[in-house]
C-alpha cells in the first residue's frame, strides 16, 4: 500500500502572530516553525499501518520553498520512506491542493492523508478539493482509521457524535486526535533521514482562487473584571446586566 | 440570480447554525439586490423549513430522499451543485461545520467557485472587490481575504452572524429531486453514533459553554460544572488533560487539538489557560475565568474573573442564577 502524508510549515503554536508593517504577510522573524501539528496524526498513522502491513510505502508530500526541508526531513526521522516538495510558496488551498493532487495522481497513491487543517491558516478545506480533483471519496475529519486489505473503515466526526464510514482505496482523509499517538523522531530517524530521498518538483494547475488583502490582529481585550470570590454571585448579575449573555 | 443557503437539519430541526447561516445568506442577498433560496439537507420537516422566511429565505429545495437523512458527502455534493445549477447561483453560504467544510470544498472544485472558510462577517464588495474577514492563526487573527472569479463559496462561522428573526414570514418549500445514484452514496455511513450531550446541547453550536480543567481534580466534582451550565442552558467542555485521562469524553475536549468553540459566553474553571487551550476559545465573546491562581495566563484573555476556588465559587454562580429566575 502506498500512502502520501501530506504536511505543512506552520509557525509554532505558542508564536506570538505579528504581520510586516503593511499587513500584508506574516511576520516570520524569529518565528520557529513545526509540522502543523494535525499533520503528526496523518503521519504517524500512516507509518503505523505500514507497519501493520509489514510493507508498503510512506512519501511525506509538502508545498513549499527550500526554507521547508528542516521539518520535511523530521517527517522522513519520525519514519516517512520518501519525501516530495513542490517548490512553491504556498498560495491558497486550491493552489496546495492542485499541487498534492497532481502528485498523488502520478504516484498512484492509494491513501493520501492529511491533517484536518492548518493551524496558521484554519482553512479545513484542502482534504475535499484534492477529493474531489481525483475523484475519490474524502472522509473528513477522521478520529479513527483501519485498513483491511483495500478497504479502510474510519470514524467521521460530525457535530454531536460520530459516523463509521467504509472507503475502498483510493481515498482521501484528513485526520485529527485521537486517531493515535503522534511520534517523535529517535536518533536512528535523525541520522537515517538524512540519507532518505527527498524528489523537488515544480508546481503545475491554475492561478489560486483567493488572496488575503490584509491581516489583522483581534481588539485588545479591555483588561479583566475581577469579582471577589465572597461576592461571586455578583458575576451573575455583571453578565445579565452588563455583559447580556446569560 | 440567487443566493443559495446550505441548510443542515437534524431530528427534523434546523440547526441554529444554519439559522445563522440563512441570516448571513439573506443579508448578501438584499446586498446584491437578489434573493436568498435555501437547499436542505438532514432529517427535515416542512413546516420548519417553511420558516426559514423569518430569516429571509424566498424558497427552499428538499429532496426527501430517505439515504440523505446521515451526512453523506458525494449525495451533499451533487445535490447542492444541482440546486446551484437550477438557481442560477454564484453564491453559495454554508456552515462552517464538519458537514460545510466537507462539501464546500468539493464544491468549489465543480463549480469552480473560490471558497473562503470560518468567515465572521458580512462580505465588503466596495471597488469591485469581493472581500471577506475570517478567522486566522487558530483564532490569533483576522485575515481579509479576496474572493476572485465569478462564484463564490462562503463557509459561516458558527455564533458570528446574529439570526434574523422577522416573525410570521414563510418560505414556500418545493421538492427538489437531484437525481441521485446508488453511486452518489458509496460514503454513507454504515452506523451513526450520537454521543450523550449534557442537558441536549451540542458543545459545537453552544452559545454558552462551562468548562472544567485539572482543576476540578476528578469526574466526582462534574456535578458542579453540570450544574451551573444547566442552570443557564450551558453545554460542558473540558481542557485536554481532563479527556486524556477520561475523566470526561474526548468530544468535550476544546483547544487546538479539540473541538474550536465561539461561544458567546465561556466560563473557564480551574483551567489555566495554556496557548493551545486558548486556541479553541479565544474568539468566545465573552470569557469569565475561576481560578485560584490570581497569575494563571487566562486571566489574561479573559473578560471577567474571579480568583478562587472553583469548589466554593461553582455553586455560588449556580445559587445567584437560581435567585435570579
Ligand atoms: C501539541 C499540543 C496540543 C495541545 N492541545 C490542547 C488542547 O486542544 N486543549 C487543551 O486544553 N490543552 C491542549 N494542550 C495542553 C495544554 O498545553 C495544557 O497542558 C492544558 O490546557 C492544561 O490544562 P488545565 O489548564 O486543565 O490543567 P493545568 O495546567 O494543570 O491547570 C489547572 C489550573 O487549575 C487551577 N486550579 C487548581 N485547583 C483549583 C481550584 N480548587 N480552584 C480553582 N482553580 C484551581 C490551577 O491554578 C491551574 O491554573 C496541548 C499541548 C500540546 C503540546
Amino acid at each position: 500500500m502506498k500512502f502520501l502524508v501530506c504536511i505543512s510549515n506552520v509557525p509554532d503554536t505558542t508564536t506570538k502572530i505579528a504581520f510586516t508593517p503593511d499587513n500584508k504577510e506574516f511576520n516570520k522573524a524569529g518565528v520557529q516553525f513545526v509540522i502543523n501539528p494535525w499533520d503528526e496524526y496523518a503521519l504517524t498513522r500512516a507509518i503505523e499501518l505500514k507497519e501493520a502491513q509489514g510493507g508498503g510505502t510512506v512519501t511525506v508530500l509538502n508545498v513549499g520553498e527550500a526554507d521547508t526541508e528542516p521539518n520535511i526531513r523530521k517527517a522522513l526521522a519520525i519514519g516517512a520512506d520518501d519525501a516530495i516538495r513542490v517548490n512553491a510558496h504556498p498560495k491558497d488551498a486550491f493552489f496546495v491542493a492542485q499541487q498534492i493532487a497532481s502528485v498523488a495522481k502520478e504516484g498512484a497513491y492509494d491513501v493520501i492523508l492529511m491533517g484536518k487543517e492548518s493551524i496558521d491558516y484554519n482553512g479545513f478545506q484542502v482534504h475535499g478539493m484534492v477529493g474531489e480533483l481525483l475523484g475519490i471519496p474524502t472522509v473528513a475529519p477522521a478520529m479513527k482509521l483501519d485498513m483491511s486489505g483495500n478497504t479502510a473503515t474510519l470514524e467521521r466526526e460530525i457535530e454531536g457524535g460520530k459516523e463509521i464510514v467504509e472507503v475502498n482505496t483510493p481515498f482521501v482523509a484528513s485526520c485529527q486526535q485521537p486517531m493515535c499517538e503522534p511520534r517523535i523522531p529517535n536518533m536512528r530517524g535523525i541520522m537515517t533521514a538524512r540519507t532518505k530521498p527527498l524528489k523537488v518538483v515544480e508546481p503545475t494547475g491554475d492561478a489560486p482562487r483567493t488572496a488575503v488583502f490584509e491581516y489583522a490582529l483581534p481588539p485588545k481585550k479591555q483588561g479583566v473584571k475581577l469579582i471577589p470570590a465572597e461576592n461571586a454571585g455578583e458575576l451573575i448579575k455583571l453578565l445579565r446586566n452588563e455583559a447580556k449573555v446569560i | 440570480m440567487s443566493v443559495l443557503v446550505v441548510v443542515e437539519c437534524d431530528g427534523g430541526e434546523v440547526k441554529k447554525s444554519s439559522l445563522e447561516v440563512a441570516s448571513y445568506g439573506s443579508q448578501v442577498a438584499q446586498m446584491l439586490g437578489a434573493t436568498a433560496t435555501a437547499v436542505a439537507v438532514g432529517e427535515a420537516t416542512e413546516a420548519n423549513l417553511a420558516q426559514l422566511g423569518e430569516q429571509g429565505i424566498t424558497k427552499v429545495l428538499y429532496d426527501a430522499e430517505p439515504r440523505l437523512k446521515d451526512f453523506v458527502n458525494g449525495a451533499y455534493t451533487k445535490l447542492i451543485a444541482a440546486a446551484a445549477q437550477k438557481e442560477d447561483s454564484k453564491i453559495i453560504v454554508l456552515a462552517n461545520s464538519n458537514i460545510g467544510a466537507s462539501v464546500g470544498s468539493r464544491l468549489s472544485v465543480r463549480l469552480q467557485a473560490s471558497l473562503a472558510t470560518n468567515v465572521v462577517e458580512l462580505p465588503k464588495t466596495d471597488g469591485g472587490n469581493f472581500v471577506v474577514k475570517r478567522g486566522a492563526f487558530s483564532g490569533k487573527a483576522f485575515a481579509d481575504v479576496k474572493l476572485e472569479g465569478e462564484r463564490k463559496i462562503i463557509a459561516v462561522k458558527k455564533n458570528s452572524i446574529e439570526a434574523l428573526h422577522e416573525a410570521g414570514k414563510t418560505a414556500q418549500v418545493e421538492s427538489f429531486s437531484a437525481q441521485l445514484t446508488d453511486a452518489d452514496f458509496a460514503d454513507a455511513p454504515k452506523q451513526v453514533v450520537m454521543q450523550d450531550q449534557a442537558g441536549g446541547i451540542l458543545l459545537p453550536e453552544a452559545d454558552k459553554v462551562v468548562s472544567g480543567g485539572r482543576g476540578m481534580k476528578g469526574p466526582e466534582n462534574w456535578s458542579l460544572i453540570e450544574d451551573l451550565a444547566k442552570a443557564i442552558g450551558a453545554a460542558t467542555a473540558c481542557s485536554k488533560p481532563v479527556s486524556d485521562v477520561d475523566w470526561r469524553p474526548h468530544h468535550e475536549h476544546v483547544g487546538q487539538t479539540g473541538i474550536t468553540v465561539s461561544p458567546n459566553l465561556y466560563i473557564a474553571c480551574g483551567i489555566s489557560g495554556a496557548i493551545q487551550h486558548l486556541a479553541g476559545v479565544n474568539s468566545s465573546k465573552v470569557i469569565v475565568v475561576i481560578n485560584k491562581d490570581p497569575e494563571a495566563p487566562f486571566f489574561k484573555a479573559a473578560d471577567y474573573g474571579i480568583v478562587g476556588d472553583v469548589f466554593d465559587v461553582l455553586p455560588k454562580l449556580t445559587q445567584a442564577v437560581k435567585e435570579l429566575g
